[in-house]
């Protein structure tokens, strides 16, 4: 049984729409990673899924349970770890932990036992009487991810877990969830970082403009993937004339797909060939156009191939491009309870 | 179909778990408490700028003729009830801050995200701390102004006193609630405050009675809650108990005390009607 399942979950902030007919299931005991560009509407369907939002029209189950006529019965079975850390800077991190101890209705007894493990857990012994205001975007996300885990929830929800941090708090954070996933909790991890979703999740789902649109394990969608992915340049730095003009040459011979400009690397050219005998064909149309070739390389295709095959373009151009048409400031601003 | 129901129904099986109410509101109010502990400063101007009141405004009208204010008061006496009222009344119009800044932060995001047993803790537990920390404002005028020379209202003067500020800090509270909920940041919120609170001040019985002011501020005077809560203190620290004596001459009619507590009352109430549903709405 998924521990989470969306069907057609719409959202809308004024005219913006956040969430367009989103699906997804999360298998219990994956640690599932949602991957996409700022803007796709991560955040958003992880505030739904927390009961913090109300979605405009959709199913959500959250463990068994219908989550919008049930909200308390989900947070008390999910931890939320949000993506900006709101700690109260006057209180100590052991007293943010006791209050939020209490509003999760711990007894005094378990909350003892749980924030010493948690300290141990996260190593935060050395700081954790000192007030929060001191404290180090790792050390506060540390503090988060503790406060999120205190009641033992099935479900742990994390939003950019590791966006911005210190080696030393990632490698920590990293290793718990591994850990966690280990007992069996379910993870699920929302990130525009395809390392960090890479190293950590057994499951992904892309979403973009509100909807998934792929979905599976790495190596399971590496697969359907297939061939190999190559980057290509004509010369070492290209402009966009010329890159159009290779892309238009290159895209008739067969065994060719997802040709993507790469305007951050010079212009290069990315994309995957069936097989390796595509690319002598490649070279043989360039000569024929009087072009030669200044660089290739292969390799298996990654998570970002994945992506790009998914969506038509590379992560970091969806970034830009969602970044140009949204005021991200202003949504997080309306959503305000 | 029949387990479908079932889960969907879930919170109407569950009662409402009091020791819950009691554990979540508790924790709240002793964050509030820890904060103010740690950043005292609030506090002690809430109680310095009534002073400050006291001490000039009482001064600035010591040497007035002898007989103009009602029942031959002098200045000083006068002012005390004003300036407790004053007192317990900005505090109380400052309730809504806390609130308003744990929206912006994002820290009312991790209230609302753990299974409260109720919402309305959030709400309990603002409402204890600042009526707490108006009546401790208000007592330490008191005090001060018994120091003073001003007065003291004995036992049950000092009943009546605290009941009246109770329903007066109730009132606001609810009013500063509100707004915390319904303003968009707390800019417009601390615009409110300002605008709100001298005025009322200036167009109450706090500085000078009915009788100084023309008949269009007696109305607005005599209308405005700081005013019903005044003059039951004020008679009362002239050592008058009995509600039944009539305490304000209104325009519209003699008010006794037991008529001035009455429409705070009822204003209460009224303003904790409309803010509920405010309140339901945002914290559902």
């Amino acid at each position: 049984m998924p521990i989470i399942e969306v069907a057609d979950l719409k959202k809308s902030y004024g005219s913006v729409s956040a969430l367009d007919g989103l699906e997804m299931k999360v298998p219990k005991g994956s640690l599932f990673g949602l991957l996409g560009p700022n803007g796709a509407g991560k955040t958003t369907f992880i505030r739904i899924i927390c009961t913090l939002l109300s979605p405009d029209s959709g199913k959500v189950v959250v463990n068994g349970v219908n989550a919008l006529s049930n909200p308390k019965f989900v947070r008390s079975n999910v931890g939320y770890v949000a993506q900006e850390v709101a700690l109260d800077k006057i209180l100590t991190g052991r007293e943010l932990l006791t209050l939020q101890s209490d509003l999760y209705h711990l007894t005094s007894s378990k909350r003892m036992e749980r924030i010493d493990f948690l300290i141990d857990r996260l190593e935060m012994s050395e700081w954790i009487d000192r007030r929060c205001g001191t404290y180090s975007g790792g050390m506060r996300r540390r503090i988060d991810l503790s406060a999120g885990l205190l009641h033992q929830p099935d479900l742990l929800i994390l939003d950019e877990p590791t966006v911005g941090l210190d080696f030393e708090s990632r490698k920590i954070i990293w290793k718990l969830l591994s850990e966690l996933k280990g007992e069996g909790k379910t993870i699920l991890l929302s990130s525009h970082y395809l390392e960090e979703v890479e190293a950590l999740s057994d499951q992904i789902a892309i979403i973009d403009k509100g909807r998934v649109i792929a979905n599976g394990t790495i190596d399971q969608l590496k697969k359907e993937l297939g061939g190999e992915s190559i980057t290509l340049k004509v010369k070492e730095f290209s402009n966009e004339n010329e890159a159009l003009k290779v892309k238009n040459i290159i895209s008739t011979v067969k065994g060719v797909s997802d040709i993507v400009v790469n305007s951050y690397q010079g212009y290069s050219l990315n994309f995957l060939v069936d097989n390796e005998n595509v690319l002598e064909d490649i070279s043989l149309e360039l000569k024929k156009a009087d072009k030669s070739v200044y660089a290739i390389s292969k390799r298996k295709p990654s998570l970002d191939d994945i992506y790009l095959h998914a969506t038509g373009r590379t992560l970091m151009d969806a970034e830009m491009d969602v970044l140009s048409t949204r005021d991200i400031k202003l949504e997080r601003k309306k959503a305000m309870k | 179909m029949t387990s479908k129901l079932k889960l969907d129904n879930l919170s109407n099986k569950e009662n409402t778990n009091f020791l819950y109410i009691y554990q979540e509101t508790l924790a709240l109010t002793k964050r509030l408490f820890l904060q103010l502990a740690r950043r005292p400063s609030t506090l002690v101007a809430g109680i310095l700028q009534p002073l400050i009141w006291l001490l000039l405004f009482g001064a600035l009208f010591s040497n007035a003729p002898k007989g103009l204010l009602p029942g031959g008061m002098d200045y000083g006496n006068f002012l005390g009830a004003g300036v407790i009222v004053f007192t317990a009344f900005s505090g109380a119009l400052n309730a809504g801050l806390p609130i308003m800044f744990d929206r912006e932060f994002g820290f009312l995001n991790r209230l609302l995200v753990a299974p409260l047993e109720t919402r309305s803790s959030i709400v309990f537990s603002s409402v204890i701390y600042i009526t707490t920390i108006s009546i401790l404002q208000s007592l330490a005028i008191m005090g001060t102004a018994f120091f003073l020379g001003y007065g003291w209202p004995g036992p049950s003067g000092l009943a009546l006193v605290l009941f009246t500020l109770l329903l007066l800090v109730f009132s606001v509270t609810a009013l500063s609630l509100g707004l915390a909920f319904a303003l968009p940041g707390h800019i417009e919120l601390i615009a409110v405050i300002f605008v709100v609170n001298l005025p009322l001040l200036f167009a109450s019985t706090a500085l000078a009675p009915l009788a100084f002011m023309p008949n269009w501020l007696c109305w607005i005077a005599s209308l405005n809650p700081l005013t019903l809560a005044i003059e039951p203190i004020r008679s009362a620290y002239q050592g008058n108990l009995d509600l039944n004596v009539v305490i304000l001459n209104a325009p519209y009619g003699g008010l006794t005390g037991f008529n001035c507590l009455a429409i705070l009352v009822v204003i209460t109430f009224t303003l904790f009607l409309i803010i509920r549903p405010l309140l339901n709405r945002k914290l559902a």
